[in-house]
């Protein structure tokens, strides 16, 4: 890049490399590749014997996966010009009536259907709130996520639910098995397998799909959609609804993993999941998003993790290199292409 | 066979305690170009936006070729009826590309409800030579934010053209358009009449509507306070004249 490029005016030129057009129309996915790989080079030139082991990715495989779930409808949320802060207790909420359905005899298969239901459901409310009732996505969400959260705390005080018997069911070898012999990394985490397919599906809805579509319109001008017929409240509220559905995936499958239910359970998750969606180039402002590029989002946040731990570093630099990197990523998604609003 | 292809009765739309548009009745024919003027906050975007599904009338008939709408007229129902608007605001979203705002809300879908996005990219190639963006910078990927404000315009007349409007409705279509781009939108209408068309337009600039338009409506704090045929007036300074008049009247005796 030249500085000649960066100060001209913004016209889009019919681009005759194929290669180079794709490249610049997915800019925001490469520019969050790009920042994974510097961050890999960093780490695996500060300990090499770890960061060229098999045994490294499979740990960050592990948890991968549950953030993934949330990361996607994330960007959906984001894109059609909301937020959601409520989903953590949602993943709490879901993945509680799953676990009591299954401590309580249910086929784990068939406790999945009541947990998805409530997740759509609290996507209804919440997508009401902010589109019928008017408020404010970024209050209402977070006052949902206290009172979601509160009703797990009034009903279980405090006590966990643990399923020491999980890895004999169905579900867990479906949903949270571990593959042998799997090329390169031994064991390989099914979930990961089960993480990439639903990035694949958000990618499709996003880009490919009509609802994808007018979630992007809707987030970059609601005035403009309702003129030509798209019902602005109900696709927000189907974001929300994704975003319900997501939010049980993730907390299942975190019960699935952890074989242990907490009343916790996905509170960890509202920042790294926000980070991710930001770092990975989906813009705040709305009405554009990636959803490849925030799923890289999500590895390098999960990278960040394991990888300080691993590099040698104290647990302590954690949060300064998280925050780093946000900040670096941001600026570098700045002048990685124009603003348009 | 009437040749009446959209019919008001005394619509009325309020926003709280103003009455934007009040009683208003007015016809438009097939194959004419309308002209509605009038002041600032005389509710020619409101009406515009009722006829266009944008907004459900308060009170008030809606006919589309002398058969009665039942229920709440939606932006569906107009595009469905061959009502196509060319808004205001463009109704773009600039952030996407050419194609993908022609096809706003309409996205041409194959199975699962998944877009046919090779389709749409030639259809919107098709439609962009049609109305002639003769600049080879663009293609139908081309952001919408890149373009000039006539070039915006051009992909709003597009999407009407693709869609094939019977009426064909156009709010303010020559603000901030240069001379040629304006002469352009003015050659656009008379095609869209030559094919058989209709026509409604706002304009400000009455001496341009003068020119283009078969007939006026005159609308004044909310209701019509004239419909002539061009050939009862017998020029743009006598246009001037009756909107002067009407202003004037209304000052004398508000409400």
């Amino acid at each position: 890049m030249t500085a000649g490029t960066l100060t001209s005016t913004p016209r889009s030129r019919p681009e005759r490399r194929p290669l180079m057009a794709f490249v610049r129309r997915n800019r925001r996915a490469f520019s969050a590749l790009l920042i994974f790989l510097v961050l890999l080079a960093i780490f695996t030139i500060l300990n090499p014997k770890v960061f060229t082991n098999a045994i490294t990715y499979r740990a960050i495989f592990l948890s991968l996966p549950i953030s993934l779930f949330v990361v996607v409808p994330m960007v959906f949320i984001v894109a059609s010009g909301e937020i959601d802060l409520s989903f953590p207790a949602t993943v709490g909420i879901t993945s509680w009536v799953f676990s009591a359905a299954v401590r309580s005899g249910w086929e784990p298969f068939a406790a999945l259907v009541p947990a998805l239901l409530l997740g759509m459901l609290i996507g209804v409310v919440v997508g009401s709130l902010v589109t019928y009732v008017g408020l404010s996505s970024l209050v209402a969400t977070l006052g949902m996520n206290f009172l979601l959260r509160g009703i797990i705390n009034m009903g279980t005080e405090g006590v966990a639910i643990q399923f020491p018997q999980m890895r004999s069911t169905t579900l867990w070898q479906v949903f949270a098995g571990r593959i042998d012999g799997f090329p390169i990394i031994d064991d390989f985490p099914i979930h990961m397998i089960w993480g990439v397919l639903f990035v694949a599906l958000g990618w499709v809805l996003f880009n490919r799909h009509k609802f994808g579509t007018q979630v992007q319109i809707v987030g970059d001008n609601p005035d403009s959609a309702t003129e030509m017929g798209i019902n602005v409240f109900r696709v927000k509220i189907a974001a929300y609804v994704f975003m319900g559905i997501g939010a049980t995936l993730a907390g299942v499958l975190s019960v699935l993993v952890n074989q242990n239910w907490w009343p916790t359970t996905g509170d960890g998750l509202l920042l790294p999941t926000l980070a991710a969606v930001f770092v990975g180039g989906t813009p705040t402002w709305g009405g554009i998003g990636t959803v490849v590029g925030s799923s890289i989002g999500a590895f390098i946040i999960a990278f960040i993790e394991t990888g300080i731990i691993a590099a040698g570093l104290t647990g302590y630099v954690t949060q300064f290199f998280n925050g780093l990197v946000i900040i670096v990523s941001l600026i570098g998604h700045r002048f990685n292409g124009p603003r348009y609003r | 066979m009437s040749s009446r292809l959209v019919e008001l009765k005394n619509i009325t739309k309020s926003f709280g305690n103003v009455n934007a548009v009040n009683d208003v009745s007015m016809v438009i024919n097939k194959a004419e170009i309308v002209g509605l003027i009038g002041d600032n906050g005389a509710g020619k975007s409101t009406l515009i936006k009722i006829l266009s599904g944008v907004y459900s009338p308060d009170s008030g008939e809606i006919f589309i070729r002398d058969r009665k709408i039942e229920g709440r007229w939606t932006v569906a129902k107009a595009h469905e009826a061959g009502i196509e608007t060319v808004h205001q605001d463009r109704a773009l979203a600039v952030q996407h590309t050419i194609a993908r705002n022609i096809f706003m809300g309409r996205e041409i879908t194959g199975r699962l409800g998944l877009i046919r996005v090779k389709k749409q990219y030639e259809e919107a190639e098709r439609l962009m030579r049609e109305i002639g963006f003769t600049s080879k910078v663009f293609t139908p990927d081309s952001v919408v934010a890149t373009l000039s404000g006539g070039e915006r315009q051009g992909v709003a007349i597009a999407r009407a053209l693709y869609f094939e409007a019977e009426l064909l409705i156009l709010d303010e279509p020559t603000t901030a358009l240069s001379l040629t781009e304006t002469q352009k939108v003015y050659n656009f209408m008379l095609a869209a009449k030559e094919k058989g068309s209709s026509v409604l337009f706002i304009s400000h600039n009455i001496y341009h509507a003068y020119d283009i338009a078969d007939r006026f409506v005159i609308l004044d704090r909310g209701t019509v306070v004239m419909q002539a045929d061009k050939s009862e007036i017998e020029s743009a300074e006598r246009l001037v004249q009756h909107m002067k008049d009407f202003a004037r009247a209304g000052h004398r005796a508000p409400g």
